[in-house]
């Protein structure tokens, strides 16, 4: 029996594509069926219940949430094509305190910026903004990849905000390549991987978005 | 030299859960007792990002982040497995952990620390609906990890003793026994194994520990203008 693989994402969500990474990297098959997260429809909330968040992979018929768990599921299930985790015990836990690192800092700080009013606010967001890509520039050293010689978890974790790059930078007024170039370097790195390129969401496409949900929170 | 160290302190739940995972597996390791009011330079070298417990060391490797040393620990130490095998159970596991972790405690701490009136009625009833999904997990089993302890009941293992602390220091009853049956019997179930007993800090500890904490936090609240 051929597996069924469904994907309840949102087109801009930095975890949904952090997924779609994951199974395009497998070659997995999967329908693919956009929510609207302004108006959540029932089958994301009864396979979400608890969060009523994208990503939700349902892979036949049983749901899993939470993006990084999502792609540890992908990786454990279909194990026998291009890893995504380390097999080594502690390069894993490496990878995984980094990955950890990114979901608890990015998203935050990304937000605090696109979110602030001009002035005390912004500044001291952009100062936290940097600081936490100045520590992943420290990680990342002078390896290619957060993985080393290849693209792997922590990568996948992190590359998908670079298409909120754009909007962060422009809504911030700042440019991330002046302060943390590494960074910057190592994303243009990834988007040499066809994966990676095909599914990274256009930023001026996303800078549109952050301008509406501006817009929303009375901030335009 | 120990081969396995564990920086953490004897109040955190973060620190016990490892300590239980480690006695569970029958690993020798020495605790490096922390004082988090004067982090050591030991603390600050190998967990530099966070600066927080516990960091375990292994052959003199670092590793941070509760959750993530509970799964290194599983690997390298093959025995008593502590996530299932499965990996839809693994998922689900590691989903309720984080649940646990990023909502649950939250949620009853800021029940436990609100002074009294409607903030604090409302606090109370989140941390209900809380611990009902809990309950959810944990019915018509011994363990959430099934016939014996696991990774889940390690991470949701601060409910018998720190939520007590809490509800004392905050003067709430969030864990009946009548409203949440099964969340209750675990919890009697968990603290009873010698192992989990035999680390886990006494009341009198975590309420002087929660005391201090919560007092701070409501003077940090007056403070605000």
């Amino acid at each position: 029996m051929a597996d069924e693989v469904v994907l309840l994402d949102f087109w801009a969500s930095m975890f949904g594509m952090r997924v779609r990474i994951a199974l395009a990297e497998k070659g997995i098959k999967y329908e693919y069926k956009e929510q609207d997260v302004f108006n959540k429809g029932p089958q994301l909330l009864q396979t979400n219940p608890v969060h009523k968040k994208v990503p939700v992979l349902i892979h036949n018929g049983k749901p899993v949430c939470e993006s990084l768990i999502i792609v540890q599921y992908i990786d454990e299930v279909w194990k026998d094509k291009s890893p995504l985790l380390p097999s080594d015990p502690y390069q894993r836990a490496h990878a995984k305190f980094w990955a950890d690192f990114v979901d608890k800092k990015v998203y935050e700080v990304s937000k605090r910026v696109w979110t602030s009013t001009k002035g005390e606010e912004r500044e001291a967001a952009k100062k936290d903004y940097f600081e936490i890509f100045k520590i992943l520039e420290g990680e990342l050293g002078d390896k290619p990849y957060f993985g080393g010689e290849t693209f792997g978890f922590v990568d996948l974790s992190l590359i998908p905000f670079y298409s909120w790059f754009y909007a962060i930078e422009t809504f911030g007024e700042f440019n991330l390549e002046a302060e943390c170039p590494k960074i910057i370097a190592w994303a243009k790195r990834c988007l040499h991987k066809e994966i990676v390129a095909k599914t990274l969401q256009d930023e001026k496409k996303v800078y549109e978005f952050v301008g509406q949900l501006r817009k929303m929170r009375g901030l335009e | 030299m120990a081969e396995v160290k564990l920086i953490g302190t004897s109040q955190s739940l973060n620190c016990i859960r490892i300590e239980w995972a480690l006695k569970l597996k029958g690993v020798e390791y020495e605790l490096i007792e922390e004082d988090l009011l004067n982090k050591s330079p030991l603390l600050l070298k190998y967990n530099p990002v966070h600066k927080k417990v516990p960091v375990l060391l292994h052959h003199g490797k670092p590793i941070a982040e509760s959750h993530v040393i509970l799964e290194y620990i599983d690997e390298t130490w093959k025995n008593n497995p502590l996530l299932p095998e499965d990996p839809y159970e693994r998922s689900m596991a590691r989903f309720w952990a984080k649940f646990s972790d990023e909502k649950c405690i939250f949620g009853v701490y800021e029940a436990a620390w609100l002074e009294e009136g409607e903030e604090k009625q409302k606090a109370i009833q989140s941390a209900q609906e809380l611990l009902a999904i809990l309950e959810m997990q944990i019915e018509g089993k011994k363990y959430f990890g099934g016939e014996v302890i696991g990774f889940l009941d390690l991470v949701v293992g601060w409910i018998p003793r720190w939520l007590n602390a809490m509800e004392e220091v905050g003067s709430i009853k969030l864990l009946d026994a009548e409203r949440f049956p099964s969340l209750h019997e675990w919890s009697q179930n968990f603290i009873a194994n010698p192992v989990i007993k035999e680390c886990i800090p006494p009341q009198e500890k975590l309420v002087n520990y929660f005391n201090f904490g919560i007092s701070y936090r409501r003077s940090l609240a007056v403070a605000k203008p």
